[in-house]
């Protein structure tokens, strides 16, 4: 079999792989669920995830260590990863060879021809992995542009539910998620860039491409001419996925071992050799001192200008409702990749991509919008720090979520706290009953408690025309036929504002009232029509913040009672309660 | 250039071009004739459910059974007997639809949802006694529902039993319209696993309910709207009663083998809930629900919706005057 044939398969395999770790990312025991597959795979042997999460944190989350496959293999033989195993770099490659494939050979060598603009990708990671071994302000950003968190979060949650939402076969309910413009045309635009030059993004901006154009520095097998024959036919530059230009002096760390120029090659001058290339080679990346300190300069200075915003300090953002488990914000931030896991895996949609508005190092990192969805966060789940790559979301126990068990010392796992808006909450504002907040709540006893009132309906004072058989009937005739009963309805007597009659019936100018033995009115008797309220309040010490009650509080729009970061656990010093 | 001159049209090249011109004209013209439209008015979505009459008359004498018992499944099998078996309800033949109480991603030991054996049985006695085509479980639960089929233990059990899952996907709901009703008119109904069942079985359990007082059989339809249905809260016991309006069960069947007394409907604690060991089974869901009242320590008239239910004719508070079955094993 010709080599190109296996890099061929080798690629098929691992996007095919890719797709179906995508697809079963979901909640469940069937085989085509979750269970124990490894969805986090490309992730894992990511060595960037690997190095800018060690470089943010001085330590090396456990999975990661798997990285250290691709490190040495790359080391060894080259870049690879990039031309045998990324989905991103197959997809790449495929849009590529789709578009040029009729084009004539000096337009395809012309499209394939090493560019100088190629070093961008290595400034780009320079600054990424300065920005995240910064002392005090370190932060991951590779996570924007590295291809695999890319792909992850492109194809998790925007291209996947966007198909899937026509057809419900994997969610039985549409899925959402906010911001999917904006990721989804990055991904477009990155494949679409295949169309002006074929593997546009591994060649200019691939951060993880840079890093392994880095890693193969020292590769013992390399391509490259084997003999000083001088044929000029160009046929190896044809179809350089690398842009490497292997007829000539060969840039190594551009090289991505598609092994194209061998097959191209009818003259048998190139092989993958442990000598150097015949027409000569470089194998660092044309970073110039000029171009190394700046990008440098750029990293150092990007998180503190970015953190200016005051979002790790006073002006943090209390609308990010982090998931259970999750880091304190600035070690949080040290780790989360954006990849978009922890929102495909969580079974009510309710964690979704934050936006640009809560400050740029918080782009596309998880928050619960309790709009979304089906539920809040789930009282019983923990699934998003189970399936988080780097820990950024801790894998906590429903225990340590609870406070139960070993934890009961250390109390529930807070996301923040739920505040009523009285101004639109139904039973504060408009004195009409409703309570689902309270129903909702889901911890044990109820963080939503509520206190009994009696209030007096717009227009309720009466007076007793007549009263018979549990019927009062009144002078006005303003009221509305069996508005009042509904069972929340109650009426007082002016001179005994103690005693409750409930109103079982009522048309525009009579009231019928549930039969008592004792219960006399008198004509000209003055009365009152009361609602019976249940008004909800919110007991600080119980509420975790799951934002079920957010969820379904009727109010649609904007909810009577909403989550807010304020007490949650992870950060003390948000705290409320003294 | 080659210096060629140009060549005029001929006759029949010009024909050909203006007709398929006059063509495209008139199917411009066409269209726009069409789909004219002088006064727009919002679309609206017709309501084309409508639910039959599930019900099924019981035999003299025989319309609620209450019986005590040890473990749910020969209880549940001895409430459905003393009304004659599962045999004079469920016909061979008959496509069977089980509505449980899954509102909760909660496990069955707390009782806030549906016990996954009860259902169960109850499955099993419709296909093995019953001669049941299919039965088919479906609720719209309130937490996520995959979840909620999942953590209940409902989901498995059912499947064991044979019974069929509809999950409530998006295209499962159509508007409905209930006659006399002030709440329910083109409101998105769960309509899809309902539409070809001949036969509809509630199950549920008893439930402290806030709101309303108590959640049991006739709260139990809840689970059977879509859209955002807690707007309804505001008049609970006209939504509750309308539930009823909207469903008329063949048989109901109220589970207060764990009762919920306190911090329900979700409850979460094992100390929200006592044991009552009993089972409630009938055809009139109003009564069965006046009865069960009694579990939480009130009266048919603490609960609104239980009076206007009776006045609206769907049945009757005053169990009593069924002659409940009642018996202890």
């Amino acid at each position: 079999m010709k080599i190109v044939t296996t890099r061929r398969i080798s690629q098929a395999f691992f996007l095919l792989m890719f797709l179906f770790f995508c697809g079963i990312t979901t909640f469940g025991t069937e085989w085509y669920q979750i269970r124990n597959w490894p969805v986090n795979l490309f992730l894992w042997l990511d060595p960037l995830v690997a190095i800018s999460t060690m470089l943010a944190t001085h330590t090396l989350y456990a999975p990661l260590l798997l990285s250290l496959i691709t490190v040495v293999l790359t080391i060894i033989f080259g870049r690879f990863f990039c031309g045998w195993v990324c989905p991103f770099g197959t997809m790449h490659q495929f849009t590529g060879y789709m578009t040029h494939r009729k084009a004539r050979m000096a337009e395809k060598i012309e499209l394939n021809k090493y560019r100088k603009w190629q070093k961008i990708k290595y400034y780009i990671l320079i600054l990424f992995l300065v920005a995240a071994a910064l002392p005090a302000f370190g932060s991951l950003l590779t996570g924007l542009l590295d291809p695999i968190p890319l792909v992850y979060r492109s194809v998790n949650i925007v291209l996947l539910p966007a198909v899937d939402n026509h057809t419900n076969i994997i969610f039985s309910q549409n899925r959402w998620t906010t911001t999917a413009w904006a990721i989804g045309i990055i991904f477009l635009a990155a494949i679409l860039a295949n169309l002006w030059i074929p593997r546009f993004y591994c060649r200019f901006i691939c951060p993880l491409g840079a890093l392994m154009g880095i890693l193969g520095r020292f590769a013992i097998w390399r391509i490259g001419k084997n003999s000083t024959d001088t044929i000029n036919c160009k046929l190896c530059e044809k179809n350089c996925e690398g842009g490497c230009d292997p007829s000539g002096n060969i840039k190594i760390s551009e090289c991505v071992l598609c092994f194209n120029c061998r097959s191209d090659c009818v003259h048998g001058l190139i092989s993958y050799q442990t000598s150097k290339s015949f027409e000569g080679e470089v194998t660092s990346p044309d970073v110039s001192r000029r171009g190394f300190m700046l990008s440098l300069a750029s990293g150092v200075l990007a998180i503190p200008a970015v953190r200016l915003s005051g979002k790790l300090a006073s002006n943090w953002d209390n609308g990010l409702i982090r998931p259970p488990g999750s880091l304190p914000e600035a070690q949080f931030l040290e780790r989360c990749l954006k990849c978009g896991q922890c929102m495909r895996i969580c079974p009510t949609n309710v964690l979704q991509p934050a936006g640009i508005a809560s400050g740029f190092e918080a782009l596309w990192t998880p928050t619960l919008n309790n709009r979304i969805g089906s539920s809040g966060c789930q009282l019983n789940c923990v699934a998003c720090g189970y399936v988080c790559p780097t820990a950024a979301i801790r894998p906590i126990s429903i225990d340590e979520k609870h406070g139960t068990g070993d934890f009961a010392d250390s109390g529930p796992v807070k996301l923040g706290t739920a505040f009523f808006d009285r101004n639109r909450c139904l039973p504060w504002a408009m004195d009409k009953p409703c309570l689902v907040c309270q129903e909702n709540c889901p911890v044990s006893p109820k963080a939503i408690f509520t206190k009994e009132t009696f209030s007096i309906v717009r227009n309720g004072d009466k007076v007793v025309e007549k009263f018979a058989s549990d019927t009062i009937h009144i002078a006005d005739d303003d009221m509305q036929t069996g508005s009042y009963a509904t069972g929340d309805y109650f009426i007082t007597k002016n001179n005994e504002p103690d005693r409750l009659y409930q109103i079982i019936d009522n048309s525009k100018n009579s009231l019928t009232i549930k039969n008592d033995e004792k219960m006399i009115f008198k004509n000209g008797d003055k009365i009152l029509l009361k609602v019976r309220l249940q008004r909800p309040y919110v007991d600080i010490e119980k509420c975790i913040g799951c934002g079920i009650c957010e969820h379904e509080c009727p109010v649609s729009g904007q909810r009577a009672i909403r989550v807010s970061a304020e007490g949650e656990t992870r950060n003390k010093k948000h705290g409320l309660l003294i | 250039m080659t210096g060629k001159k140009q060549e005029n049209l001929n006759r029949r090249e010009f024909i050909a071009r203006s007709a398929k011109a006059g063509a495209s004209i008139a199917a411009a013209a066409g269209l726009a004739y069409w789909l004219y439209q002088d006064n727009v008015i919002p679309r609206q979505e017709g309501d084309s459910a409508v639910f039959p009459d599930f019900s099924v008359a019981p035999q003299p004498g025989k319309s609620l059974s209450i019986v005590q018992g040890t473990e749910r499944k020969s209880t549940v099998i001895k409430a459905i007997d003393m009304l004659g078996g599962i045999e004079h309800f469920v016909k061979p033949g008959d496509v069977v639809l089980i509505k449980p109480n899954i509102a909760f991603a909660s496990s069955a030991a707390l009782g806030a949802t549906t016990n996954p054996d009860l259902l169960a049985t109850v499955v099993r006695l419709c296909y093995d006694r019953g001669g049941a085509k299919k039965v088919i479980v479906t609720d719209n639960p309130i937490n996520d529902p995959d979840s909620c089929f999942a953590l209940t233990g409902i989901g498995k059990a059912a499947s064991a039993a044979g019974a069929q899952i509809m999950l409530p996907k998006d295209s499962y709901f159509s508007p409905m319209t209930i006659k006399n009703a002030q709440l329910i008119k083109s409101w998105p109904v769960l309509y899809e696993p309902l539409k070809n069942v001949n036969k509809v079985i509630g199950i549920a359990p008893l439930k402290d309910h806030h709101r309303s007082g108590a959640s049991m059989m006739m709260k139990n339809w809840y689970g059977l709207l879509g859209g955002r249905r807690n707007i309804f809260h505001q008049k609970i016991h006209t939504i509750i009663t309308e539930l009823a309006m909207m469903i008329r069960p063949t048989l109901v069947i109220l589970d207060a083998f764990s009762v919920m007394k306190a911090n329900g409907p979700t409850g979460g604690s094992m100390s929200d809930i006592y044991s009552a060991n009993t089972i409630i089974a009938g055809t009139d869901q109003v009564a069965v629900d006046s009865f069960g009242a009694g579990f939480l320590n009130l009266k048919p008239a603490d609960l609104p919706y239980l009076t206007q239910a009776q006045q609206m004719g769907l049945g009757t508070t005053d169990y009593q005057s069924l002659k409940p079955l009642k018996v202890q094993l």
